[in-house]
């Protein structure tokens, strides 16, 4: 293993995240604020409990994993697709370190940014509404699982694309849309029954399930089939990533 | 003398179908400074991104220090630095940092006085703390040179490194590499400045459309394709040469201004005081002499010409 590149690339992607902190903290941080403001204080005040828990507590789970969910993937895609973008990459390639160890390190620096950011939020949240979390050592799990899966995706999607505008397309076509339509703001038993099976394919509604359920023991599916779905999700993702390496997809000619 | 990279039967067919390289075999020596010499698109920049590990081969194998560049990959990427032909660096890092990043990516652990000493010899110390996007077009290069540097390799391969450098800088690198080379440091190059390559290097290699057409030391190729040439210049100019003068096959240039002479300087006799003697013998009268070697530029356009 070598771990001093691992240490390099690190530190290095987490250097980037600090000189870039406003993009990278301070912004998400106060639109998830808006989101508090509007959806937890103006409307919420107007909408009734949820199974016990007052709206503006209710949302703070979906916040935080959208909040994960587009950090990680657009930290990742970022951090693989400039050094592929300017030719930096080149370094990177020609260094003795297996694609293991790029993944570990590029995605490892990515999701703890995320995490970091997450914490932010939380304690953001905290400051608007009541938070309790009765299953910590869950909502941990969910939170990490999360934010490396997600990572991991936006080290795919920063491969993968070979243009700026692609690298913002996956974030802001898909995985935006599945987070709002994954149950961030309703419990998807406040819908149709039509639309309840539709929603079920998305991935996004058992990650917003479980982790709403380490918090406040609420579950639109059980915490079980959450954690199978993430797993899942994630072994998907190491399959792309595997695959990428092995042929040289848009890394080597 | 142990060979340091071993390439053989080396091919490159890119995606779309184009051939790179075509069964290339070469063998460069430990210590040795190497020069490869070809016209653009000649497939030097391919061969050495595949040494480096940039690019998939097509087939054939490279071992660096005996080690396979594909199964053994971490051993012969140990050894090997690389300056790239593009200027290809970060903006916002510093250039002691950025210099440090490689180390670390060669699983080097940290050692300040070394990239220290490496910056300077580069003149670059100045300079350590500036952000990237601050320096020169020159200072990036010697920014890649430095990060080739970082992790003590004992092959380094130069891209063009002389492109678009002021004659200081060309004359320091020189310097450098000369420096590498009493440590040891087998140097690979590529250049477009031929006196550059005839001034260097120990051995040359010429690829032309992907296949190395000529390997030899620079000494020997100089002695077999070298001719001299010696230029007479004239006090009036003439329109043909004189009969008597038809044995040394003589060239009129410069508007017949001029006569030229082509012979091997090899040759015990090369006969320059019998001309001079028979020119004057055919009443040509001339105000100057001079001679010139044919270098390795005229000996490179003629081999790719070919
Ligand atoms: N990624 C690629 N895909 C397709 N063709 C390529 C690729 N890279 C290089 N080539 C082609 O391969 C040939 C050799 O290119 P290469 O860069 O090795 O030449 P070179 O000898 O380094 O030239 P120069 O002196 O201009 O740097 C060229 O015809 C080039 O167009
Ligand atoms: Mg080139």
């Amino acid at each position: 293993m070598n771990l001093y590149a691992i240490k390099a690339i690190y530190r290095f992607e987490m250097a980037r995240a600090w000189r870039t902190l406003t993009q990278s903290i301070i912004s998400p941080v106060i639109s998830t604020s808006l989101y508090f403001v509007v959806f937890g204080a103006a409307i919420g005040s107007r909408i009734p409990e949820v199974d016990g828990v007052s709206y503006g507590s209710f949302i703070v789970p979906g916040l935080i994993m959208l909040a994960l969910l587009t950090q990680s993937v657009s930290n990742a895609s970022f951090g693989i697709y400039f050094p592929r973008f300017t030719g930096t990459i080149y370094e990177v390639l020609s260094a003795p370190v297996s694609y293991l160890e790029i993944v570990i390190a590029y995605v490892g620096a990515a999701a703890t940014k995320s995490l970091i950011l997450g914490s932010i939020i939380l304690a953001t949240a905290g400051l608007f509404v009541d938070i309790r979390i009765e299953h910590p050592l869950w909502m941990l799990l969910f939170f990490v699982l999360t934010a490396f899966t997600f990572s991991l995706l936006g080290f795919i999607i920063g491969i993968w694309a070979d243009g700026f505008e692609k690298l913002q397309l996956v974030p802001m076509l898909i995985v935006t849309p599945l987070t709002f339509l994954g149950g961030s703001f309703y419990s998807i038993h406040m819908l149709p029954p039509f639309w309840q099976t539709v929603t079920l394919f998305n991935p996004v509604v058992y990650l917003v399930s479980g982790f709403r359920w380490s918090f406040y023991g609420l579950a639109d599916v059980s915490p079980a089939l959450s954690l199978g779905m993430t797993l899942l999700f994630l072994v998907v993702c190491i399959g792309v990533v595997a695959w990428i390496f092995r042929t040289g997809y848009r890394l080597k000619p | 003398m142990t060979t340091m990279l071993s390439v053989s039967n080396l091919s490159k067919v890119y995606e779309g179908g184009f051939t790179a390289l075509k069964a290339v075999d070469l063998d460069i020596r430990r210590g040795e400074i190497f020069a490869l010499l070809g016209p653009n698109g000649a497939g030097k920049t391919t061969l050495i991104s595949i040494v480096c590990g940039l690019v998939n081969a097509s087939t054939g194998t490279v071992k660096v220090g005996g080690h396979d560049i594909v199964t053994d990959y971490r051993a012969a990427r140990s050894l090997i630095g690389l300056v790239p032909q593009e200027l290809t660096t970060e903006a916002f890092e510093s250039v002691f940092s950025a210099v440090s990043f490689t180390r670390g990516l060669f699983g080097k652990p940290a050692d300040p006085a070394y990239i220290e000493k490496v910056l300077r010899s580069l003149s670059l110390w100045d300079k350590r703390n500036h952000k990237i996007m601050t320096l020169s077009g020159g200072m990036k290069r010697r920014l890649l040179i430095a990060k080739a540097l970082s992790h003590e390799p004992r092959v380094l391969f130069l891209d063009e490194p002389t492109a678009g450098v002021d004659v200081e800088l060309r004359r320091d690198m020189w310097n450098l590499v000369r420096g590498l080379r009493e440590d040891g440091v087998t140097v690979i190059l590529t250049t477009h400045y031929i006196e550059e390559a005839e001034e260097m290097a120990d051995r040359i290699g010429v690829i032309t459309h992907g296949e190395i057409i000529l390997v030899e030391d620079k000494a020997t190729l100089m002695h077999k394709l070298g001719k001299k040439q010696l230029t007479v210049h004239l006090h009036e100019p003439i329109d043909t040469v004189p009969e008597a003068l038809a044995a040394y096959a003589l060239e009129r240039t410069d508007d017949g201004h001029a006569l030229t002479y082509t012979y091997d300087a090899e040759r015990e006799h090369p006969g320059i005081a019998d001309l001079l003697a028979d020119l004057n013998a055919a009443g040509v009268g001339f105000k100057d002499v001079n001679t010139t070697q044919s270098s390795l530029e005229d000996i490179f356009v003629s081999l790719v010409k070919q």
